[in-house]
C-alpha cells in the first residue's frame, strides 16, 4: 500500500515539525517520516535561545534571516499556543554575552564592529556594557565579569515545549507522523512528484522536504541535492530547579522557565560520538561559576552531548533540487531560532514551489563551488 | 587514597564486598566506593551497626551478611563509605564525591556491584507523605530500629514483602493488613517450576515465614486495584478484588512493594548494553558468566546484573572479583577457573527455585503501568494519563521522545522511579514489547553533584578551547 | 508515626528542625530522625508545591530533599544526623546561594 501526500517532510526534529506544521496549516496533506527513539536529535539537545547578536559574520543574509525569524517568533508562539494549548514560554528581553577579561571584552567589541561593518549587513542595535551597568541587570555576577555585549533582539524559550507544541499542532492540523520510518530510497516520478521507500512501506508525495539534519548527507544525493554537512558535538549541563534568578539569557547560560539553569556550550569535532567529555563540562561549569558564583552551589542533575548540524561555513542550506524540482533541502544548526521562519516563511515558499531569492538565495550550496582556476 | 587502582568496586553489598575480598586475595589493589555509611548494601544494611541485637528479629539470613562484612574488613581493601559515584566511562574512569568534594580515579578494571532498587509502584497516591516502600521501612528497621505504628497497610507482592512482614511480626509491630497483589494467574505459570523450588531450602524457609505472617496479620489476596487517598497525607487505601466492590481502609502508613529490579543508571550511563528480561519484566545489563558487561574492563555483579538474591550476589561478586584480577594478569585463567569452580557449583545451587519465584511474583501488568491519576514520574509530576495521551496523540516511539515531550525522567532521580513505567506505557500504546521500545538514554552524572564540583575537575587545553572561543 | 523499637543506648543528638530544637539518635540518617519525630513530609515539590516525604530511604527517589545547614536539596536519607545540625523543610525550588 502506498500512502499519498501533498508534502512529505523527512525528519521529525524541530525543523521538520515546524515545516510540517507550516505546510499543514496551509491546508496541505502532510506527513513527517522520522527515525526511531534514538535518532541523533538536535531538538533534544539544544540551548533554547532565539539569538541574533553575533550571527552572520561572512554572510549578512544569515543575520537578516535570523532577525526575520526572531521577529516572527511571537506570532509563531501565539499560533502554537492557540492550536496546541502549549505555552512555549517565549521571552525576548534582550540577551547578553558576559565577558571575563579585558581581552575578551576587546575581542568582542571588535568582532561586533566588524560584523556590522560588512557590506550589505542590516545593522541593528547592540551595546557594549561595562561591569557597573551589567550589575544593574545581574546583581549576582562574580568579580571576574568585566562587561558584556547586549542586544535587545535576543531571547529564549522552552524549546522542548516548542517541539511538543509543533508536533501537536501538526497532528491537530491533520498531519500524519510516522516514527521508525527511516527512508531507504527516493525517486522523482516521471509525471512529477516523488516515491519514498521506507523500511515500513512506500509513500508518494508531490513535494519532499529534506529536514533530516546530518541524515540529509545521505538522502540529498538521491534527489540531486548535495548536503555537505557534518556533526559538531555540543555539550551542556543543567541544574536542579532554582527560584527565579536570571532575568535575561546569557549566550552560554540561561535559566529555564521551569527553574533549571543551563550551561553551555562547546563546539567539538568528534564525528558521531555523543559521549561526554568531563573536561569540557568542567570548563563550562567553571565559566558559569565565575559569571555567577551562586550557581556553583547548585546541583547538576543532567548533562547532554548532542550533535549540531554544521556546514563548511556554518550557515544554513536552503535549496530546491534542479534535477528534481519539488524536492527541497534544509539544513541549519539553529533550529530553535529559525523555527518561526521555517513554519511561517519557508513553508509558504515551498508551497509556492520557489524559494525567495532575496531572502534565501545566498543559502544554496553553490556558495561552496570554488572555481577551479581561482 | 590514590589516583589509580587495579580494581575499583562500586557498592558494599554482598557482591561488592565479596568481589573485593576475592580480588585482594589475588594481590590486586582494590578501592571500594559505597554511598552508604557502613558496609552491607541494602540487603545487609547496617549489619555492623544495627541496634537490633536480638537476632530473631531480622533473622538468620540477614546475619549471614556479618560474615561477609568481617571477611571484607579483614581483606584490607581501601574502603570509602559515604562516596557517591556519579561517573563511569569505557576508559574506566570513576568519578565520585565525598563530603561535597569531587574526585576522579583511574581503574584497571571496574566491578559494579550497584544492586537493585524496588520496582516503581505507580498507583494513585503513592507520592503522598505517609507512603513509603516496604524496602524503605525495612531499611529504617535495620539501621535505626524504627517501625511504623498505627494503621499500617503493607501492599504488593514479592519475597521481600513477606520477609519484611515476618521481621515486623518478630519485632512485635506487625502491619495491620496485607493487601496481596500477586496475580492469581501467575500460579499457572509458576506451577511447572514448583517441584524444583520445593527441593530448595528457600521453600521450607519461605513457607514457614509466610505461616508466621499469616498467623499474625490479616491478608487480603487477589487485589487487582489499589489507590491511596488523602489531602496532604495518606488517609485511606481503596482496593478492589476483581469485580467485587471497592473497599476503603483508613490508614496511617502504606508500605508498597512489588519486587526489585537492577539499578541501571551507572552501567547504562557508562554505555553497557541492556537486555530485556521478560520473566522479571525489567531491563538488565548484558553480562557473561563472569559478570563481564559489553564493555571491556567493566564487570557487574550481584542483583544489578539480574535479580537473583543476596546469596547469589555474594557468589557472583567473588566470580567477578576473580575475573577482574585475572584480566589484570594477577592470576592465570587456569587458576581463575580452578578457584571459580566451587563458587560456580554454589551459585548453581543458589539459583535453584528462582524461576518459580520469578513466575509467581511477576507483578500484574496493571500495576507496572501508571494508573491514570498516578504520578508516573514523581520528579516532574507526569501522570499516567499524560503518558498514555501523549503516546497515542504524538505516536511516541520510545522513552527518549517521551522525555523530550513531557520531561519524565529529567528530574534528579534520573528516571529511576519512572523508567520502567514509561517504557511499559509506550509498549502498551504501540502494542509492542518493551524490547522494541527501549529505555532512557542515561548519562553522567548518574547522581547530582554541584556545579562547583564539576568546575574542580581537570581539563585539557583542547577542551578549554572547545568552550572559550570568543 | 515511626517508633523506635529498642531504646538502645544510642546517644541523643540535638538538632534544629525548622528552627525548633528537637532530638534524634546517633546512627540516624536525617530522614530517619524526621520520621521518628512524626515528620512524614519534609518538602514541597518544585513543580506543584505538593507535600512529599522520603519514599525509598536508599538514595534513589529524591523525595526526602531538605535544607541541611543552609544547603538546599540534600538527600536526607543519605546524610548522617549530627549534633547541632540545622534541618529545614525544602520549600519548592531551591534558592541560588542556599
Amino acid at each position: 500500500m502506498t500512502r499519498e501526500y501533498d508534502v512529505a517532510v523527512l525528519g521529525g526534529g524541530l525543523m521538520g515539525a515546524a515545516i510540517g506544521y507550516g505546510m499543514a496549516r496551509l491546508g496541505r496533506r502532510t506527513t513527517i517520516l522520522d527515525e526511531g527513539d534514538l535518532a541523533f536529535r538536535a531538538s533534544r539537545g539544544n540551548f533554547s535561545l532565539v539569538w541574533v547578536q553575533s550571527k552572520g559574520m561572512g554572510m549578512p543574509a544569515y543575520s537578516a534571516w535570523t532577525r526575520r525569524s526572531a521577529a516572527a517568533w511571537p506570532e509563531f508562539a501565539a499560533a502554537l499556543k492557540q492550536e496546541s494549548a502549549v505555552d512555549c514560554a517565549l521571552d525576548q528581553p534582550g540577551g547578553f554575552t558576559l565577558l571575563l577579561s579585558e581581552a575578551e571584552m576587546e575581542r568582542r567589541a571588535a568582532f561586533l564592529a566588524r560584523l556590522h561593518a560588512q557590506p550589505g549587513f542590516e545593522t541593528y542595535p547592540y551595546e557594549m556594557w561595562d561591569r557597573a551597568r551589567v550589575r544593574q541587570v545581574f546583581p549576582g555576577i562574580g568579580p571576574d565579569v568585566v562587561g558584556a555585549s547586549y542586544c535587545p533582539l535576543d531571547g529564549h524559550l522552552n524549546a522542548l515545549r516548542a517541539f511538543r507544541a509543533s508536533h501537536l499542532a501538526f497532528a491537530i492540523r491533520g498531519g500524519d507522523y510516522f516514527p521508525d520510518h527511516p527512508v531507504e530510497t527516493m525517486e522523482a516520478l516521471p509525471g512529477g512528484g516523488f516515491r519514498i521507500a521506507t523500511s515500513k512501506g512506500a509513500f508518494t508525495a508531490a513535494k519532499v522536504v529534506l529536514a533530516a539534519g546530518t541524515g540529509n548527507a545521505r538522502l540529498g544525493p538521491m534527489l540531486g541535492l548535495a548536503a555537505p554537512v557534518r556533526p559538531q558535538r555540543g555539550q551542556a549541563l543543567v541544574t536542579e530547579k532554582a527560584s527565579p534568578f536570571l532575568t535575561h539569557p546569557v549566550v552560554t547560560l540561561r535559566q529555564t522557565d521551569e527553574g533549571g539553569i543551563m550551561m553551555g556550550d562547546s563546539q567539538e569535532e568528534a564525528g558521531f560520538d555523543t559521549s561526554l567529555g568531563l573536561g569540557v563540562l568542567a570548563v563550562m561549569a567553571r565559566r558559569a561559576a565565575r559569571m555567577f558564583p551562586e550557581i556553583g552551589r547548585l546541583n547538576v542533575v543532567r548533562t547532554w552531548s548532542a550533535l549540531r548540524v554544521m556546514t563548511k561555513d556554518g550557515f544554513p542550506i536552503y535549496q530546491q533540487s534542479e534535477a528534481a524540482p519539488g524536492a527541497f533541502l534544509c539544513n541549519c544548526h539553529s533550529g530553535v531560532t529559525l523555527a518561526a521562519a521555517h513554519a511561517l516563511l519557508l513553508a509558504p515558499m515551498i508551497d509556492a514551489g520557489a524559494l525567495d531569492e532575496a531572502l534565501l538565495g545566498a543559502f544554496t550550496t553553490r556558495r561552496f563551488d570554488v572555481p577551479a582556476a581561482a | 587514597m590514590s589516583d589509580e587502582y587495579d580494581i575499583v568496586i562500586i557498592g558494599a553489598g554482598p557482591a561488592g564486598m565479596s568481589a573485593a575480598t576475592a580480588a585482594v586475595a589475588q594481590g590486586a589493589s582494590v578501592l571500594l566506593l559505597d554511598e552508604g555509611a557502613g558496609p552491607g548494601g541494602q540487603i545487609y544494611r547496617a549489619v555492623t551497626t544495627t541496634p537490633l541485637t536480638d537476632r530473631a528479629v531480622l533473622g538468620p539470613d540477614y546475619w549471614k551478611g556479618a560474615a561477609i562484612a568481617t571477611a571484607f574488613a579483614a581483606a584490607g581493601a581501601t574502603y570509602q563509605p559515604g562516596a557517591t559515584v556519579w561517573h563511569l566511562d569505557a576508559e574506566r574512569r570513576v568519578g565520585f564525591s565525598v563530603d561535597g568534594q569531587a574526585r576522579l580515579v583511574q581503574a584497571g578494571q571496574v566491578v559494579m556491584a550497584t544492586g537493585a532498587q524496588e520496582r516503581p509502584f505507580p498507583v494513585a497516591g503513592w507520592t503522598l507523605p505517609g507512603v513509603l516502600s516496604a524496602g524503605a521501612a525495612q531499611t529504617l528497621l535495620k539501621a535505626q530500629g524504627l517501625a511504623a505504628t498505627g494503621r499500617v497497610v503493607l501492599a504488593g507482592c514479592g519475597p521481600l514483602l513477606w520477609l519484611f512482614a515476618a521481621q515486623s511480626v518478630a519485632a512485635g509491630l506487625p502491619p495491620s493488613l496485607i493487601l496481596d497483589t500477586t496475580p492469581r494467574s501467575n500460579w499457572g505459570r509458576a506451577l511447572p517450576h514448583l517441584p524444583s523450588f520445593l527441593a530448595t531450602p528457600y521453600a521450607r524457609k519461605g513457607l514457614a515465614l509466610m505461616a508466621r505472617v499469616r498467623r499474625a496479620v490479616p491478608i487480603v489476596s487477589g487485589v487487582t486495584e489499589l489507590a491511596i487517598e488523602g489531602e496532604v497525607h495518606a488517609e485511606r487505601v481503596v482496593y478492589r478484588r476483581g469485580i467485587r466492590a471497592p473497599v476503603t481502609v483508613p490508614v496511617d502508613h502504606v508500605l508498597l512493594h512489588q519486587g526489585v529490579t537492577p539499578n541501571l543508571n551507572l552501567p547504562a550511563a557508562a554505555g553497557c548494553a541492556l537486555d530485556w528480561n521478560e520473566a522479571q519484566a525489567c531491563f538488565q545489563p548484558r553480562t557473561d558468566e563472569w559478570g563481564a558487561t559489553s564493555l571491556p574492563g567493566l564487570f557487574l555483579a550481584g542483583d544489578g546484573a539480574g535479580i537473583a538474591g543476596a546469596e547469589t550476589a555474594a557468589s557472583r561478586g567473588a566470580l567477578a572479583g576473580l575475573a577482574a584480577a585475572a584480566a589484570l594478569g594477577r592470576l592465570s585463567e587456569t587458576a581463575r577457573d580452578r578457584l571459580a569452580a566451587p563458587m560456580r557449583a554454589r551459585l548453581t545451587r543458589q539459583m535453584r527455585g528462582r524461576a518459580f519465584l520469578d513466575a509467581l511474583y511477576r507483578p500484574a501488568t496493571a500495576f507496572r503501568r501508571a494508573a491514570e491519576e498516578a504520578l508516573a514520574c514523581r520528579c516532574e509530576e507526569v501522570t499516567g494519563r499524560m503518558l498514555r495521551e501523549t503516546a497515542e496523540r504524538l505516536q511516541v516511539s520510545g522513552p527518549n521522545q517521551m522525555k523530550t515531550f513531557l520531561r519524565c525522567g529529567m528530574g534528579p532521580c534520573q528516571g529511576r522511579l519512572c523508567g520502567l513505567t514509561v517504557t511499559e506505557a509506550i509498549a502498551q500504546a504501540r502494542g509492542v514489547s518493551p524490547v522494541e521500545v527501549g529505555y532512557y538514554r542515561l548519562r553522567s552524572p548518574v547522581k547530582p553533584l554541584t556545579v562547583a564540583e564539576f568546575a574542580s575537575l581537570p581539563n585539557t587545553e583542547e577542551e578549554r578551547l572547545a568552550v572559550e572561543r570568543g | 508515626m515511626f517508633r523506635r523499637l529498642h531504646e538502645v543506648a544510642r546517644p541523643v543528638l540535638r538538632f534544629r528542625l525548622d528552627g525548633e530544637p528537637v532530638e534524634g539518635r546517633e546512627g540516624d540518617s536525617v530522614a530517619a530522625a524526621l520520621l521518628a519525630l512524626g515528620r512524614d513530609a519534609c518538602r514541597e515539590t518544585a513543580v506543584s508545591g505538593a507535600a512529599r516525604g522520603g519514599y525509598c530511604m536508599m538514595g534513589v527517589c529524591f523525595d526526602c530533599l531538605v535544607v541541611i545547614d543552609g544547603t538546599g536539596n540534600r538527600q536526607a536519607c543519605l546524610v548522617p544526623l549530627r549534633e547541632g545540625m540545622s534541618v529545614e523543610t525544602q520549600h519548592g525550588r531551591r534558592e541560588p546561594g542556599r
